[in-house]
Parts: C-alpha cells; sequence; structure tokens
C-alpha cells in the first residue's frame, strides 16, 4: 500500500496522467481507495493487538502476532494501557472496521478500482482468435446483413456487451497508450481513453439517481473522427494489455458507423470508389493487373513468363499478388522476386492476373463491409476456379484476409514461411551474403508478427544466409512498432507530429542496423518515405525479405562463382 | 424549399487511361468507368445539407440513358428524395443550347426554388447554367462556392481570380452553378445503393414534357464537334533534376517568381 501510495504521489508514472482533452485525472480517486484500504488495515491491526493485549492482561491465552507486524508493534505501544481502554479500542476497531468495510464494498463500482471485480469476467470472455474481427451483428449471417438497419457503434448503445464490460474491466494503467505508435507521433488518439472515455461516459448517462439519458452520438462527442480513423489496427495495444481489453474490434465498429452515417474523410473516398469499380484503391485499369509479371527482364528468373491460372494450367499454387505489388512501380519487384523465388523452388504456380480483385483487408478494417464481402465473394470465386491446392503471399495483409476474413479458400501460407520450411529441410542454400558489411534488422509487420505470430520463419531464413550480420531492436516481435499501416491508411491523411515510418527508421540505426528488411509491401512504402523525410538516404535503406532472398538463393551452377542475374533456375 | 439538382454521369477522370477511339471522334469507351460528375455531386451535397436545415425536398435529374440511372441511384442513396432520368431518343446529339432547353421544359413540369447544377462537366463546357437560367428569365449565379439562406433571399459567394471572395444577393427562385469544394460530400457505401435498389425512378420523354422535338437534338444542334485529340507536348515544361533540397529551392524561386508567393 505504501508502496502504491508512493508511487501515485511521489514517483507519478508518465503514463497515470490525464491529458485535460481525455478528462480528469483519477489520482484523487486512486488516494480516497488508498486512504479506505490503510483505514481497513490499521482498525484490523489495532483490533487484533488490543485483543491480544488484553488477554495477556487477563492472563488468558494469547494470539501470536507475527513479528515486525503492524498488530505485533502496536502490541508493544498500548501493552500498558488500562483494560477500559483496551475494551474501548477493540470494539472501537471492530466498528471502524466494519463500517469503512461495507463502505468500501458499496463504493467500489464506483471507483477506479471496480476493474479487479469485472476483469474476472471480461478475461473469461476475452477473444481468442488473433487476426479476426468481430461480424457486423453476432449472430446474423452476411446474407441477412441487408436487414440490419444500422451498421457499427454510432451510440454508446451499440457497444456489445462484452466491449461494455472491457470498458469496466480496464485497471487504467496505460501500456496500452505506451505502446499505440498513434500515440507515440501525436495523433489525436489514445487506446487507454477510448477506454476512459467510454465509461465516463455510462456513469455519467447511466447515474444511480435520476433518468437515463441516453443514445447520443459518440463520434463528435466524446470520439473524434480523426481519433478513429488514426488506427493502424496493429495490435499493438492489445498484445500488450494485462486484462486482455480489445481495441480493433471497437475501432473498426465505429468505423462501420461512420461509413454507415457517410462521414469519411474525402481522402478515402475516392480509394473506396475505385476499390468499388475497379477492384484496387488506385482506380488501375483491371487488365494491367498481371503486367508487373511480364516486365520481368529477358534472361532474369523465370524464363517462361508466369502463368495465368484459369482452371486448366495444372498449377496446385497461387501466388496471390494484391493491389500495391501489382500495380506499384517498386512493390511489383517484390511480385517478381517472389515468383522467380517459386520458379526456383519447383512450386507449379500461377496468378490470377486481371481477375484477382484487391484482398479487402482494409477495407474491411475501415469499416466499408459491404464492400468487402464484395471482394471477397468475387476472389472466393476466381480462386476456387483456378483449381489450386494452397495460396502464397508476400503481402500479409492479403495473408491475414484469406486466412481470417475468407472461408473456403484453400490454405494460406506467407512467402517467408514457404522459404523457411525450405531452408530447414535442406532443399535451399544460400550464396554468401553479397555486402558484408552491412548491418541487417528484421522489422516485424503487424499482420505478419502479432496478428499471426510468424516471428521465427523471416529471421531463420535471414541467419542461414551465410556472413549475413543481423541486430534486434528493441521493440521487435511482439512489441514491434507500426510502420505507418497498409492499404488504405496509405491515403489517409492523419493530424500527426511525425510519421511512425521515422521513429522506426531511427528505431533500427539507433540498433546498429544500416538495412531493414520487411516482408511487407507496404512497410516498404512507408519505411522507404521516412529514410527520405528523415534524409538518411545513403545511411539506411530498406529491403523486402523476398528480395534479399532471391538475391541470395543457389540456383543450378551460380554458387558463388557466377553473376546471380545470368542463372538458370535449379528447381 | 424545394430544389432541382441536374447531373451528369461521365467517365471517371481518376480512374480511366482516356486514350483515342480509332475513328479519331471520341474517346474509346469501352473498359471505362463513370460515376456522377464531380462538381454535380458537390451540388447535391449542397442541396441536401440545405434541405435538411430549412426542410423540403431534393430531386436529381439527369438527361440520358438506362445507364445513367446508376448515379441517380447513388444521389438517392445520399439522400435526394427523388431522381429522375429524362430519356428521349429525340434528345441524343443535343448541344447545351438542346439539353438547357430540355431542362427548361423539366423545371416548368415542377416548382422549384432553387436549381443546382454543377459548375461544369468533366467533359463539358459549363454552359448549361447559364442558359438554363436565361430561358427561365431566372437570376444565376456561377461558381458558387457558398450559400446562406436570409429571409427568403440567397446570400452566395464566388472566388474571384486570384483568391478574393465577392458575395451576390440573388433573389428566388434562381440557378446556381456550383463550384467543388463548397462542401465535403458525404460517403455513399455499397449498402446504401442496395438499399434503394427497388426505389422508383421515372422515366420522361419528350411528350411528356411537351419539348419542342425541333429544337433539340442532334438536327438542332449548332455546335458540332469536329476533331478531339490528344495535343502533343509542348516546350515550356521544366524538369528540375537536382537534390531534393536544391529542387525545393528552385520551386519556391519559380513560385515567388510567379506571384504565387507574397
Ligand atoms: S491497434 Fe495500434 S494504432 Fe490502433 S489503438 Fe491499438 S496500438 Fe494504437
Ligand atoms: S493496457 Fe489494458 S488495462 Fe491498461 S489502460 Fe490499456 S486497456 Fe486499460
Amino acid at each position: 500500500m505504501v508502496v502504491a501510495a508512493v508511487r501515485r504521489l511521489v514517483f507519478k508514472p508518465a503514463r497515470y496522467a490525464v491529458p485535460a482533452k481525455y478528462g480528469k485525472s483519477h489520482t484523487p480517486d486512486a488516494v480516497f481507495l488508498l486512504g479506505l484500504i490503510a483505514i481497513l488495515m490499521v482498525a484490523d491491526s489495532m483490533f487484533s493487538a488490543s485483543n491480544a493485549t488484553r488477554h495477556l492482561q487477563q492472563n488468558q491465552p494469547v494470539e501470536t502476532l507475527a513479528v515486525f507486524s503492524l498488530p505485533w508493534m502496536l502490541k508493544a505501544a498500548i501493552g500498558a494501557m488500562p483494560l477500559a481502554t483496551l475494551w474501548a479500542l477493540n470494539v472501537g476497531a471492530y466498528l471502524v472496521h466494519e463500517l469503512t468495510f461495507y463502505f468500501l464494498l458499496c463504493y467500489r463500482p464506483f471507483g477506479i478500482q471496480f476493474h479487479v471485480e469485472t476483469s474476472l469476467f471480461s478475461v473469461y470472455f476475452a477473444k481468442l482468435e488473433r487476426g479476426t474481427l468481430k461480424p457486423v451483428r453476432w449472430g446474423v449471417p452476411d446474407e441477412s446483413l441487408d436487414q440490419v438497419k444500422s451498421f457499427g457503434v454510432k451510440t454508446f448503445e451499440d457497444f456489445t456487451w462484452k466491449h461494455m464490460l472491457d470498458f469496466y474491466s480496464c485497471a487504467d494503467c496505460g501500456r496500452c497508450a505506451d505502446n499505440c505508435p498513434a500515440n507515440a507521433v501525436g495523433r489525436p488518439l489514445s487506446p487507454r481513453f477510448i477506454t476512459i472515455k467510454a465509461r465516463d461516459y455510462a456513469f455519467q448517462h447511466y447515474p444511480v439517481l435520476g433518468k437515463a439519458h441516453n443514445h447520443k452520438p459518440l463520434i463528435g462527442n466524446i470520439y473524434s473522427e480523426d481519433e478513429i480513423w488514426s488506427c493502424t489496427t496493429c495490435g499493438a495495444c492489445e498484445e500488450e494489455c494485462p486484462l486482455l481489453v480489445e481495441y480493433i474490434d471497437k475501432i473498426v465498429d465505429l468505423r462501420r458507423g461512420m461509413i454507415d452515417d457517410g462521414n469519411v474523410p474525402q481522402s478515402l473516398q475516392k480509394p473506396l470508389k475505385a476499390l468499388e469499380s475497379r477492384g484496387n484503391p488506385y482506380g488501375k485499369m483491371e487488365k494491367k493487373r498481371g503486367d508487373w509479371a511480364k516486365a520481368i527482364p529477358p534472361g532474369s528468373q523465370p524464363t517462361n513468363a508466369v502463368k495465368l491460372l484459369d482452371g486448366k494450367s495444372g498449377a496446385d499454387t497461387l501466388y496471390f499478388v494484391d493491389s500495391i505489388t501489382s500495380y506499384d512501380d517498386r512493390m511489383q519487384a517484390i511480385g517478381r522476386a517472389t515468383a522467380r523465388i517459386l520458379e526456383c523452388l519447383g512450386k507449379n504456380f500461377g496468378i490470377l492476373g486481371a481477375t484477382e480483385k484487391d484482398s479487402g483487408h482494409e477495407v474491411r478494417r475501415f469499416g466499408e463491409e459491404m464492400l468487402f464481402m464484395a471482394l471477397r465473394d468475387h476472389n472466393t470465386e476466381v480462386i476456387k476456379a483456378a483449381g489450386v491446392q494452397r495460396i502464397v503471399t508476400a503481402d500479409p495483409h492479403a495473408y491475414n484476409a484469406l486466412k481470417h476474413d475468407y472461408k473456403d479458400v484453400p490454405p494460406v501460407e506467407h512467402i517467408v514461411q514457404v522459404v523457411a520450411r525450405e531452408v530447414r529441410d535442406g532443399n535451399v542454400r544460400f550464396n554468401p551474403v553479397e555486402d558484408k558489411d552491412r548491418v541487417y534488422a528484421y522489422h516485424d509487420p503487424c499482420y505478419l508478427g502479432r496478428h499471426n505470430q510468424v516471428y521465427d520463419d523471416p529471421r531463420d531464413v535471414l541467419d542461414s544466409i551465410p556472413g549475413l550480420t543481423r541486430v534486434e531492436m528493441q521493440r521487435s516481435r511482439d512489441r514491434s512498432f507500426c510502420c505507418g499501416g497498409g492499404g488504405l491508411m496509405l491515403f489517409y491523411e492523419p493530424k500527426e507530429d511525425q510519421r511512425m515510418g521515422m521513429l522506426r527508421v531511427r528505431m533500427a540505426a539507433e540498433a546498429g542496423a544500416n538495412v531493414i528488411v520487411t516482408a511487407c509491401p507496404f512497410c516498404m512504402v512507408n519505411i522507404e518515405d521516412a529514410i527520405k523525410v528523415a534524409g538518411m538516404e545513403g545511411k539506411m535503406s530498406v529491403m523486402d525479405l523476398t528480395e534479399l532472398v532471391d538475391r541470395h538463393l543457389v540456383r543450378e551452377g551460380t554458387e558463388k562463382t557466377e553473376k546471380l542475374e545470368a542463372a538458370t533456375c535449379g528447381g | 424549399m424545394e430544389i432541382l439538382v441536374c447531373a451528369r454521369r461521365v467517365p471517371d477522370t481518376s480512374e480511366n487511361e482516356i486514350s483515342l477511339n480509332a475513328a479519331g471522334n471520341d474517346i474509346e469507351r469501352d473498359e471505362l468507368v463513370y460515376s456522377v460528375n464531380e462538381a454535380d455531386n458537390y451540388a447535391v451535397e449542397e442541396a441536401l445539407q440545405i434541405r435538411d436545415r430549412v426542410g423540403g425536398n431534393v430531386t436529381v435529374a439527369t438527361i440520358g440513358g438506362e445507364d445513367d440511372e446508376e448515379i441517380l441511384r447513388r444521389e438517392l442513396a445520399m439522400g435526394a428524395n427523388q431522381a429522375v432520368l429524362i430519356s428521349d431518343d429525340a434528345f441524343s446529339g443535343s448541344d447545351g443550347k438542346g439539353v438547357a432547353t430540355i431542362l427548361k421544359d423539366f423545371v416548368r413540369k415542377g416548382r422549384y426554388d432553387l436549381i443546382l447544377t454543377g459548375v461544369q462537366a468533366d467533359d463539358g463546357a459549363a454552359q448549361v447554367g447559364g442558359m438554363l437560367a436565361a430561358m427561365l428569365d431566372y437570376p444565376f449565379a456561377s461558381l458558387v462556392n457558398s450559400i446562406a439562406l436570409e429571409d427568403g433571399k440567397l446570400k452566395v459567394s464566388r472566388e474571384i481570380e486570384g483568391g478574393n471572395r465577392e458575395i451576390n444577393e440573388i433573389d428566388l427562385p434562381c440557378v446556381l452553378s456550383i463550384q467543388t469544394g463548397i462542401n465535403e460530400p458525404r460517403y455513399v457505401g455499397m449498402r446504401g445503393i442496395r438499399q434503394v435498389a427497388s426505389a422508383p425512378i421515372p422515366t420522361l420523354g419528350a411528350s411528356d414534357l411537351g419539348v419542342d422535338q425541333g429544337a433539340v437534338g442532334e438536327a438542332a444542334a449548332r455546335v458540332k464537334r469536329v476533331d478531339y485529340f490528344v495535343p502533343a507536348l509542348s516546350k515550356g515544361a521544366e524538369m528540375l533534376d537536382g537534390s531534393r533540397e536544391e529542387n525545393a529551392d528552385k520551386v519556391l524561386e519559380l513560385v515567388a517568381a510567379k506571384g504565387g508567393l507574397k
């Protein structure tokens, strides 16, 4: 108790502070509760001490009191008091303890410690599946969604009971906010206050006495639009929360509500419209979706053009490319590297080309559920028609969508998992690292790492390249720091002091790295931009793991001596 | 207030690669995606906001064919009260004056206090709004970027070259052409469109409106397109190929030299 009081009043960890815009400080309540507990302890000790002293004076059997305990010390202090005083002390301590105890029981639901009781239930009912989103309405199948009057969360009452329970169960410890990248770069979002503001709202609008006045819109009242769009759904908050409080589902539900009301920033409307009409956020022509594969320069691998899957191709593996890798000039290199790796591993694979549409991963996480469903249904149909047994992708967002948001599609793997397995099975070897002086750090993409727990495969692959020096950033694996978010987040114009990518690039520099290796095209965009903005070109560079693998794979006859570009593939 | 918005469906410039057709007299229209003309969408949003403030109805009308129903549904999903498709074979090939004539007859069929158009269509000539007002003998203000309603009169502002603004008072009924950026149009998702999928959209033809067929259509058009081409890249574009800092300095210098910075 003394430790807790000292921490609250003397050390005051920064995360306990409540910025004025988020409400009032909780320290007075914390101190009040600590005071009540102190009274309980002193009264209880006094009760035991006076009992023991009284029995001693009356030559009755005396209770043993632990040496140096509070009752033991009090006993020493009151040992000489007359019997009547001891009686009074005894009864007084008893009454004080009773009154305080029952007062505390009644007060608890209104104080900051209620989480101790409610968290028993909220932890028990916590969501266990990573990478998934809650449906628009539990128990309502997709086909019946048209009958649902309102989508998402618009008022407090729209939250599920579990999410309301979360609001009460948060211990207000601030770990989520400390780890939130949006909070770190000064976006107007702190996950902890999503909870605290909702909890304060519940207390204000559902008072013990008086009428409940409810059904007020949350956006524009306790939450701002920018606050809700600021989240990259990176999952750092949920990973850190000791009480398993959920944030992504709540934020996506709030976005579903905003989308339903037409309340969407102009910067997001264009890409959403383009996704609807063209199946990609850039509004590029469908027929050009597979063109990246044609651009594989002659003489490099694979020599055969990438197959287009039409159900008759005989290929058993689908490489799902997704929008950014298909259309972005820089990211197309990831597509080509992935194709060359698959070719070299002897996989019989192909792509969907013009019939592939965006996986819809961010469409869904930005709350546009109906558009997501249209994209998902289209892709599911063409994937099934392709007649493949497995799917491979190099985009963690597509990977997460195909794995968790789609149903009835063949099993999906990220290319890193495929390569790691082949390395473990001894099927591939790497040439010694091209540039021995470089120091590599692996950046965990949120949707490969935290949401899907793929931490070791990429590291194993890197470590199997002979001579490669790898360092870890302080924030790595489950504590990885989001680079800025993918998909539609690239179109959103957040209010922020600096870019998330900038912080990430600095973290890599601090770790002593000069190459950041990632396994996601969106990380590549964000980190590449950040390197430029930070003016660190030449000092820091970023590459995709597929590019690194492609450059170092031992292909037949290429070992060490020959130039890779001219190699023939051994697979 | 009864508000009419005249909207059009155009190829979406941000989502198409526009190229000439083989004959060289139009763009290649296969594989194009269309959407509501951007300025018209702002006009609809403005109409909805006025309606939500003072009450009334918003009607959206377009001249075209069956395909154009798509944008009417979108505007219904946005919140318009009704939509009308004005369609007749006799209308095809109309020039700006022909289009204004059709709209004039449509307006006379109803009672509208305020008629909004977009400032111009992406592929248009910004002429219909003004002509429509003249034919109806209504006052007209163009390039409007804000509207306030004060005791039966409108105060509209428009931007003047150089960034200044001018406020005009205008009597109702009137015609206004709306500038993009006047508001932030709301988002229409798939769900919204599905909800209005079965809303009725009446189609009106030349005889319904009493349009003088001699005044519209290709035969009556006195402005005809004779050529369509992509202009050759001319000189005068200056490529900056220094370092980022040098380029930034150079751009600043150029903008300042042209009077863009004060
Ligand atoms: S998911 Fe990431 S960005 Fe969103 S609130 Fe949590 S930590 Fe912040
Ligand atoms: S980490 Fe969990 S318990 Fe702590 S403030 Fe955040 S939500 Fe509350």
